[in-house]
């Protein structure tokens, strides 16, 4: 059955080099039920995701020791944490850490989900745009709360009348399309990867792939970086100056 | 041809055109940031990490068009929502 022969408005179903390929295909993949529940790939991704996170985890913090007898997986979890902490509050420009559990989560969820990917038949959660709209609505959540916490409800609300009240729907705007970029850039990238390898196998099966899911790898890498970056730099965007203008009026008030 | 084909093929053709001209800006963007950083990096290698680290953040921002462009060209392809009117409507 060739292309042109079937309903158009269905053919994101036809299997690709048996991968299906679309915007929401991965959704549709049943794997079982839970009452009437059913679970999809995506879902159940992310669960053994998060299963091997918690897993490495606990693995590594079981036996914390100063010495020389840590453990291979403790110093390299903590080479990723101090590597992470310093980028942090390098681009936040703070010292206490704040942002550090935020951006160590998303890091660490959406680097294992797109290092995942070198295993055949393991779907990434986020190649699937619902999984990259959740996580962009976690981050949609933390900017008012640390925008709040920093600089109180007050610095909240005065960064959308920013530079002149004119600017008040732009200010909105932007607030909910910095996190909504962030989802669509992830799903964007995680998908071009998939479907340029499933396009590509079906002309060269054998050995061209492999430098495109490489290159998946690379970029998967990256993008785990910049979505947890992001998400610090638009957290930390609001935050309490330390105003300057208040000194050069007491100094001007002193002269005269 | 028939008119769902050649709506068809305006589809591929829209998808295209979208992709191609879409990803000219952000390609040109992307070189100056690239550009830019390795010329700071050359003068002040010291600071090469930091620069780094924040061409990677201005490289995703401004990646961010083409990856716009990207999605609707799928939409377009893929789950085009004036599909079912047209097709109505040429029957």
């Amino acid at each position: 059955m060739s292309v042109f022969e079937s309903d158009f408005s269905r053919w994101w179903d036809i299997p690709l080099a048996g991968r299906q390929i679309g915007l929401d295909s991965y959704d549709k993949i049943i794997l079982f039920k839970i009452g009437d529940v059913g679970i999809n790939v995506t879902i159940f991704n992310s669960w053994l995701v998060i299963a091997l996170i918690i897993l490495c985890c606990r693995l590594a913090t079981r036996n914390l020791s100063y010495e020389r007898k840590a453990s291979k997986l403790q110093v390299a979890l903590e080479g990723i944490v101090l590597w992470l902490q310093k980028e942090a509050n390098e681009i936040s420009g703070s010292k206490t850490n704040q942002y550090l559990g935020l951006a160590m989560g998303l890091f660490c969820f959406i680097l294992v989900c797109n290092i995942l990917t070198i295993i055949p038949w393991f779907r990434a959660p986020t190649a699937s745009i619902s999984t990259t709209m959740g996580l962009a609505a976690v981050v949609f959540l933390a900017i008012p709360y640390f925008s709040i916490k920093n600089a109180g409800l007050k610095g909240y609300l005065k960064k959308f009348i920013d530079p002149i009240p004119l600017m008040l729907p732009m200010n909105i705007f932007s607030e909910f399309f910095s996190s909504f970029a962030m989802g669509l850039r992830l799903f964007g990238n995680m998908l071009s990867g998939v479907m340029f390898v499933s396009i590509l196998s079906a002309f060269i099966p054998l050995i061209a792939p492999l430098s495109m899911q490489s290159l998946g790898l690379l970029t998967g890498s990256i993008q785990a970086y910049i979505f947890a970056l992001l998400a610090v730099v638009y957290s930390s965007s609001v935050q309490e100056k330390i105003e300057p203008e208040n000194n050069f009026v007491n100094l001007d008030k002193g002269e005269k | 041809m028939d008119a769902v084909s050649l709506i068809g093929a305006f589809s591929v053709l829209g998808a295209c055109l979208c992709m191609g001209i879409g990803s000219i800006g952000s390609a040109v963007g992307e070189g100056n940031v690239a550009a830019s950083a390795l010329q700071a990096m050359a003068q002040q290698p010291d600071e090469a990490s930091r620069i780094r680290s924040t061409m990677f953040v201005a490289i995703a921002m401004v990646e961010t068009t083409a990856l716009y462009a990207l999605l609707i060209a799928f939409l377009v392809l893929y789950a085009n929502p004036f599909w079912n009117y047209a097709v109505a409507q040429v029957q």
